[in-house]
């Protein structure tokens, strides 16, 4: 479309291979190397070894798993079902209270994730609630980071869904109850697993939040891997990397089935 | 509303619901003044409380005077500009590739480049040390090749390697939106363009690149914010000369017990995104659509 001849094709191509796979296919070409590796001196790793799964499959590596599953599972399904009253909401308020509503709820992604777990630390230490030192303080953060995306997506979606549809089944003699129940969230089912895919694998890979305030009972993988390299295990530190891109992708791939099985419907 | 029973449902519709409307928004809004907006003013509440006890400036003084803060804010603006200017090129230029100059495989990597998003960022930097470490690949190839007993590549604990590590896995936030305004492009413009003679250059130039102005500034936006946010590339390079104002924070607050000035850094951080963030917006929906 854009360039014609041959040659100039074939130079932009290559020119685009030369960006892209060292900057973006590398990296997890890499890291997937790496966990397969006990050594790395040369251009290749060296030292073929499944070791480092074996590692990464027990003990607290696999608690870790399991407390990663279950923080990202519990936030996004919190974050979920708040972001979507919420958006909601917001959409039967008028234009300047629903201006508020956005920027109040879209707030958490312009504050650095950081600066959320030393809030939540400050006020979960102290009465009236106090959660530090539990699971809970871990999953309130995570939740309150991921909100923010859940609201995001669901909110554009309620804009581009078409008003013909519930004035219709109002006008059929549907409560609102029902007007939301039957067709208003069917309509916005597709959206709202997506929604939950980007909540679970922001959860799954939430770091900065976490190191404020883990207990040490309730390590996700992310901080983990942390203290694998940062002892210099790197090789165990990638396979447990591995582990954790695998099961992110498996829950996305399992929500993606859900979307297209409900776009059929 | 009292008139209306199941032999006039049509009345009954949303147009007079039995609550407000705004008394729906009051649940979720409690919730997240709970979570949220409670915690932040606790954390401004007690940036104005030294450990010394009353309420004064002092920590913000303290906090200000120091070198390793200063270093910090600079390390941190400049890192955040920079990495944005790279990855707004660098997404214009590949997303233009993918959508303009499309070769087979293209919608594989506009397909890749969705599931890089869902993967954290941290993961880069542990790449980066493979490939760019003190015995990663590239030394590994110089060594192999010239049979010095150490290679050239030694930037990874500098902020050049933080750089590195932002624009990789940043840009693919600018060529999501990218790839999107691409897709709503008529190509009989291009064309157009193109039979009246203009050339590549200046058909992205004067058609291309007014479109993608909007995405540009969105993507960028975000780019911007989250690059100012950014812990765990930072944390992950390990080096102690590379410090942003969350890497103090987190020092201040778990290596150092100094919960005031960690407050105080805080505070300056969420000034500093929110603001540029929400100048960004402003300045961008003027500029763009």
């Amino acid at each position: 479309m854009l360039v014609h001849s041959r040659k100039a094709k074939w130079a932009v191509w290559a020119l685009f291979l030369l960006l892209f796979l060292p900057l973006f296919a590398l990296p997890l070409l890499v890291v997937l190397g790496a966990s397969f590796a006990t050594n790395w001196s040369s251009v290749l790793p060296s030292g073929p070894t499944t070791a480092n799964y074996e590692a990464a499959t027990r003990g607290e590596a696999l608690q870790a798993l399991t407390t990663s599953l279950v923080t990202a599972l519990t936030a996004s399904l919190l974050a979920l079902a708040a972001g979507t009253w919420a958006a909601l909401a917001a959409a039967a308020l008028k234009r300047r209270s629903r201006k508020v509503m956005d920027a109040l709820f879209v707030l958490p992604v312009a504050v650095p994730s950081v600066v959320v777990g030393l809030a939540i630390l400050v006020a979960f230490s102290q009465p009236p609630v106090l959660l530090n030192g539990t699971r809970w303080i871990v999953i309130i953060a995570h939740t309150v980071l991921v909100t923010a995306f859940a609201y995001q997506s669901v909110s554009a979606a309620i804009t581009r869904l078409d008003p013909a549809y519930e004035q219709a089944a109002a006008s059929l003699g549907a409560g609102p109850a029902q007007v939301l129940w039957r067709v208003k969230l069917p309509l916005l089912l597709p959206s709202l697993t997506a929604a939950a895919g980007l909540c679970f694998a922001l959860s799954m890979g939430e770091l900065s939040a976490t190191m404020m305030l883990y207990p040490p009972d309730w390590t996700p993988l992310p901080v983990l891997i942390h203290a694998s390299t940062d002892r210099g295990a790197l090789f165990t530190g990638s396979a447990i990397a591995v582990v954790l891109m695998a099961a992110t992708l498996l829950v996305l791939l399992a929500v993606s089935r859900i979307r297209t099985r409900a776009s059929y419907r | 509303m009292a008139s209306a029973t199941l032999s006039t449902p049509a009345k009954a519709g949303i147009r007079a619901p039995a609550v407000p409307a705004w008394v729906w928004a009051l649940p979720p809004v409690a919730l997240l003044a709970l979570v949220f907006l409670y915690p932040l003013a606790l954390v401004v509440q007690q940036s104005f409380q030294p450990d010394t006890g009353g309420t004064s400036i002092r920590p913000y003084a303290d906090v200000f005077a120091s070198e390793a803060f200063r270093e910090a804010l600079w390390t941190t603006v400049w890192l955040a500009l920079a990495s944005t200017a790279g990855c707004l090129v660098l997404g214009f230029v590949l997303a233009l590739v993918i959508a303009f100059v499309p070769f087979p495989g293209a919608r594989a990597v506009s397909r890749f480049v969705d599931v890089f998003l869902s993967f954290p960022s941290f993961l880069i930097t542990l790449a980066l040390l493979f490939i760019y470490g003190t015995v990663g690949m590239a030394n590994g190839l110089w060594t192999d090749v010239t049979g010095a007993a150490e290679g050239p590549f030694r930037f990874l604990t500098t902020p050049w390697g933080v750089l590195l590590a932002e624009i990789t896995y940043f840009t693919p936030f600018v060529m999501r939106p990218l790839l999107a305004a691409f897709s709503q492009l008529d190509t009989a413009q291009l064309e157009a363009a193109s039979s009246l003679g203009a050339r590549a250059p200046r058909i992205v130039r004067q058609v291309i690149l007014p479109e993608a102005l909007p995405a540009l500034a969105s993507g960028g936006s975000l780019v911007l914010v989250l690059c100012l946010n950014e812990f765990g590339i930072v944390l992950f390079t390990g080096a102690k000369d590379v410090t942003t104002l969350p890497m103090l924070v987190y020092g201040k607050a778990i290596l150092e017990s100094d919960y005031p000035g960690a407050c105080v850094v805080a505070v300056v951080n969420v000034l500093i995104s929110v603001g540029l963030y929400g100048l960004y917006r402003v300045v961008s929906r003027r500029a763009g659509a």
